[in-house]
C-alpha cells in the first residue's frame, strides 16, 4: 500500500487503493462514447439521405437498418457482434489460410466490439433525428435555391446543411445523454472501463456503495456538462431565430 | 409443419431442452417488465403531480429523484441496488430478506425506480403543455385544485403523454436485458447460457434478438392502435 | 484514437502476424481473477500458480509472453480467433473442448468442491437433499456441466460470469451452495470461518491443459517440453509450494 493511502482516514483508504486505475477507465468511457457519437453521426446522415432518397432499394435498407437496430436490445446486439464477429472473423481467416496460406489477425476486441454496436444502434436513432431535421426545413428555400441554377449539392451544403442543423441539436443532444449512459454496457464484455474497474474493485474489498457512488457521481457530471454545453449550442445556433416564450 | 420437425430434430441447439430454457427467459422477461411499468408507473404519477407543485420543497426533492435517476446508468443503480442490499447489518434474517435473495426483486425495484423517473418526467411535460383555456374553466367552475388535477389535467396528460410513453415501454424492454449481468435467467440470460453451452453466438443472440423485435412490434402495434383512439382528436382533418 | 488506429491497422497481414512461426513472443489467455491461480495484487500486477508457471515456461522456450485478460465466455472462440495463442486459465480438458482446441499435457489436476455455510450439512449425492436448493457454479465450466447434468430440474442453479462474482452472492446469502475448484474456494471461501466443504470432494475433469489452435502443434510440442522440464527440475514445486500446502501436480 503506498504511504500516501496509509495517511488516509480509514473509511476511504480502499478507495485510495483502487482508485486511480478506476480514472483511467472513466477516460476510456469517454473516449468510447465519442468515438461511437463520431460513427453514429455518420452513419445517421447516411441513413436520414437514404430514407429520404427517391430509390426504394435505398429506401428499404434504411428502413430495414433503423427498425432492426431499435427493435433490439443494446446489449444483445452487443455480445452478438463481440462473439459473432470473433467466431465470423475466425471462419474468415480459416477460410484464407485454407484458401490462400495467408495468416491475418482481425482485431474484433471490446473495445472495437463497444464502438461499432454503440455507434451502429444510434446510427439509427440519429437516422431519424437526421430525417425530421431536413423536413423541417422550409421546401421554400431549396426551390429559392434551384432557381438561381445552384447544384445539388451546393444547395446542401449552403442552405439545407447549416438549417437542418439547427433543428437537429436537441435531437442529437439527447441521443448523446443516452450513448453516454449505455457506454456503461461495455463492462459486461469485458472492456475495463470505469464500471468494470468499479466492480472489480467493489467485489475485491466487498463495498460496493464505495466505488459505484463515485461512478454514479462521475456519469452525472459527464451528462450536466454535456446539458450545460448543448444549451450553448442551440442558443447559438438560434442566432437570429425567434423562439417561442417556454 | 414436417420441414420444421425435421429442422429442429436435426441440430442440437434447438431442442426441447434449450426451447424450455427460451420460453422461461421469455417468461421472465414480460414478467419483469411488466412488472416494473406498472409499478413505476404509478409511482409516476403521485410524483408528477408534486412535481408541478409551485412550493419548491415538495418539487425539489422529485426533481432530485428524476435528476439521479435519469443521469445515471441503469447498470449502477442496478449494482448498487443488488449488491448494496446484501450489506446492510442483519438483513439476510429480517423478514424482508425473501424479497432480496432472489435475484428477481432487486432487478425489479431497479427497474421500477428507473421508469418512474422517466415517466415522471413524461407526465411533467405532458401536464405543463395542458391548455390554459382548460384550467381557466375548471377554475372558473370553483373546482378545488385536487378535483382539477384529477378531473381535468391528469386525464388530458396522460392523451398527450402516451407517444412519449410508448417509447419508454420499449425502452424499458430493451432495457430489461442488463437483468442477465446479475444471474437472472431473463430471455437474454437464456441466450448467454446456450451461447456458453454450445459456442454458438449467432444461433443463440439472432433467435433472442428475433424475440425481442416481435415483442417490439407487438407493443409499436399496440401504442399505436390506442393512439389512434385515445388521440383522434388531435389528428389532421384529412 | 490510437487504440482505434492501431486496431484498424492490425486488421491486415502487418501485425499480429510476425511471431506466427517463429514463436518469438506469446500471447497467452487468462481469465480473472481465479485465486490462487491467477489474480490481480493490489496494486494490479498479475500474479498465482498459473502466472508464475507460464512466465517460467516462458522463460524455457525463450519467447516473450504477453498475458490478455479474457472473460471465460469468449475465452475459446478468441483463440480461434487468434486474438491470443494460448489459453492457460486452469482450462479442464473435456472431449468437446478437445474438439476445437489442442490441448497440452495436463499440468495439474484438483478436485471440484462443494462450499456453504458450516451450518448447512447436506448429502451432496442425493437430489433429494439438494432440492429446491440455490447453487452458483461460474458459467460454462466442468462444474457447470456437472451439476446442470445432475440437478438440474430439481436445484436452482445460478450461473455466474466470473468467480469472484459467484463467492459475493454465496457470502452475501443469495446462494446456498457453490460448486467449484477446491483451491480457489479454500482460499476466497474458506478463509471466512462461517463456510467450508461440504460433502464429498469430486473429480470432474481429466486434468488441467493449456489450450492452442489445432493448427499451431509446434507451439504445443514446445509448452509440453518446457513443461515436463519445470516439473522434472523442482522449479514447479517450488512455485507450487508458494501458493498450496498440497500437491496438484499431474
Amino acid at each position: 500500500m503506498s504511504p500516501f493511502c496509509q495517511s488516509v482516514p480509514a473509511a476511504l483508504t480502499n478507495l485510495c487503493q483502487y482508485g486511480p486505475p478506476i480514472i483511467d477507465g472513466a477516460l476510456l468511457t469517454v473516449e468510447v462514447a465519442v468515438l461511437s457519437l463520431l460513427l453514429s453521426l455518420g452513419l445517421g446522415l447516411l441513413g436520414a439521405s437514404a430514407k429520404l432518397s427517391a430509390n426504394l432499394a435505398l429506401r428499404s435498407v434504411a428502413t430495414t437498418y433503423t427498425t432492426l437496430i431499435r427493435g433490439v436490445p443494446d446489449l444483445v446486439l452487443m455480445m452478438l457482434i463481440y462473439f459473432g464477429g470473433q467466431m465470423a472473423m475466425n471462419s474468415l481467416s480459416d477460410w484464407l489460410y485454407d484458401t490462400f496460406a495467408i495468416e491475418v489477425f482481425f482485431n474484433i476486441n471490446e473495445f472495437i466490439a463497444g464502438v461499432v454496436t454503440i455507434g451502429f444502434i444510434f446510427g439509427a436513432y440519429m437516422a431519424e433525428t437526421f430525417r425530421g431535421a431536413f423536413l423541417a426545413v422550409d421546401g421554400g428555400q431549396i426551390e429559392a435555391g434551384k432557381a438561381y441554377g445552384m447544384t445539388r449539392w451546393q444547395i446542401f451544403v449552403r442552405i439545407v446543411f447549416p438549417q437542418m442543423v439547427r433543428h437537429a441539436i436537441p435531437g442529437i443532444g439527447n441521443n448523446w445523454l443516452v450513448l453516454l449512459k449505455t457506454t456503461a454496457l461495455v463492462s459486461i464484455i469485458g472492456l475495463s472501463d470505469m464500471v468494470r474497474l468499479a466492480s472489480e474493485a467493489a467485489k475485491a474489498v466487498h463495498e460496493p456503495f464505495m466505488f459505484f457512488i463515485p461512478v454514479a457521481l462521475a456519469y452525472l457530471a459527464l451528462t450536466s456538462l454535456s446539458e450545460w454545453g448543448l444549451n450553448k449550442l442551440e442558443h447559438k445556433y438560434s442566432a437570429g431565430v425567434r423562439r417561442e416564450a417556454n | 409443419m414436417d420441414w420444421l420437425t425435421a429442422l429442429l430434430a436435426d441440430n442440437s441447439i434447438f431442442n426441447a431442452t434449450t426451447l424450455a430454457h427460451y420460453w422461461s427467459g421469455f417468461t421472465t422477461t414480460v414478467q419483469l417488465v411488466f412488472l416494473s411499468l406498472v409499478a413505476g408507473g404509478m409511482l409516476a404519477i403521485p410524483l408528477a403531480v408534486l412535481r408541478v407543485s409551485p412550493n419548491p420543497w415538495i418539487s425539489k426533492p422529485v426533481w432530485l429523484f428524476v435528476y439521479l435517476f435519469r443521469g445515471t446508468p441503469l447498470l449502477i443503480q442496478l449494482y448498487l441496488i443488488y449488491y448494496g442490499v446484501t450489506l446492510i447489518e442483519g438483513i439476510q434474517d429480517s423478514l424482508f430478506w425473501p424479497v432480496f435473495q432472489d435475484a428477481f426483486y432487486p432487478c425489479l425495484i431497479a427497474f421500477a425506480l428507473n421508469t418512474a423517473a422517466y415517466t415522471t418526467e413524461i407526465l411533467r411535460g405532458a401536464i405543463a403543455t395542458t391548455s390554459q383555456g382548460e384550467i381557466e374553466a375548471a377554475k372558473a367552475y370553483g373546482m378545488s385544485k385536487g378535483l382539477m388535477m384529477r378531473r381535468i389535467i391528469l386525464p388530458s396528460a396522460f392523451r398527450r403523454a402516451l407517444p412519449a410513453y410508448a417509447n419508454e415501454v420499449i425502452l424499458m424492454l430493451h432495457a430489461s436485458s442488463i437483468a442477465s449481468v446479475v444471474t437472472l435467467v431473463d430471455l437474454t440470460g437464456a441466450a448467454r447460457d446456450i451461447y456458453a453451452r454450445f459456442y454458438a453466438p449467432f444461433e443463440a443472440f439472432m433467435f433472442v434478438a428475433l424475440i425481442y423485435l416481435c415483442i417490439t412490434f407487438a407493443l409499436i402495434y399496440l401504442f399505436r392502435a390506442l393512439e389512434t383512439r385515445l388521440l383522434a382528436h388531435l389528428k389532421p382533418l384529412s | 484514437m490510437k487504440k482505434l488506429i492501431t486496431a484498424l491497422t492490425c486488421t491486415l497481414a502487418l501485425c499480429g502476424n510476425a511471431q506466427a512461426k517463429d514463436w518469438a513472443s506469446v500471447r497467452i489467455a487468462v481469465d480473472m481473477p481465479y485465486e490462487p491461480f491467477e489474480y490481480k495484487a493490489p496494486d494490479g500486477t498479475l500474479t498465482g500458480f498459473e502466472i508464475d508457471l507460464g512466465n517460467a515456461a516462458c522463460a524455457e522456450i525463450q519467447a516473450q509472453c504477453e498475458w490478455i485478460i479474457q472473460a471465460w465466455d469468449g475465452i475459446i472462440p478468441g483463440l480461434l480467433a487468434r486474438k491470443y495463442d494460448a489459453i492457460m486459465s486452469s482450462m479442464s480438458i473435456t472431449p468437446e473442448r478437445a474438439d476445437k482446441v489442442l490441448f497440452s499435457e495436463p499440468y495439474y489436476n484438483t478436485h471440484s468442491a462443494w462450499f456453504g455455510k458450516k451450518t448447512a450439512d447436506l448429502d451432496t449425492s442425493s437430489k433429494t437433499t439438494l432440492a429446491g436448493k440455490r447453487i452458483g457454479v461460474q458459467r460454462g465450466t466442468v462444474q457447470d456441466n456437472y451439476v446442470t447434468q445432475h440437478f438440474a430440474d430439481s436445484s436452482d442453479i445460478k450461473r455466474y460470469t466470473t468467480a469472484d462474482d459467484l463467492v459475493l452472492d454465496l457470502k452475501g446469502g443469495r446462494l446456498d451452495l457453490v460448486f467449484i475448484d477446491y483451491p480457489v474456494g479454500e482460499q476466497t471461501v474458506a478463509n471466512d470461518a462461517d463456510y467450508h466443504v461440504v460433502g464429498e470432494m469430486i473429480n470432474v475433469g481429466e486434468g488441467i491443459g493449456m489450450a492452442f489452435r489445432k493448427r499451431d502443434t509446434e507451439l504445443a510440442d514446445k509448452f509440453n517440453a518446457a513443461l515436463r522440464k519445470l516439473k522434472n527440475d523442482g522449479t514447479y514445486d517450488r512455485i507450487m509450494k508458494k501458493y498450496f500446502t498440497y500437491s496438484i501436480k499431474m
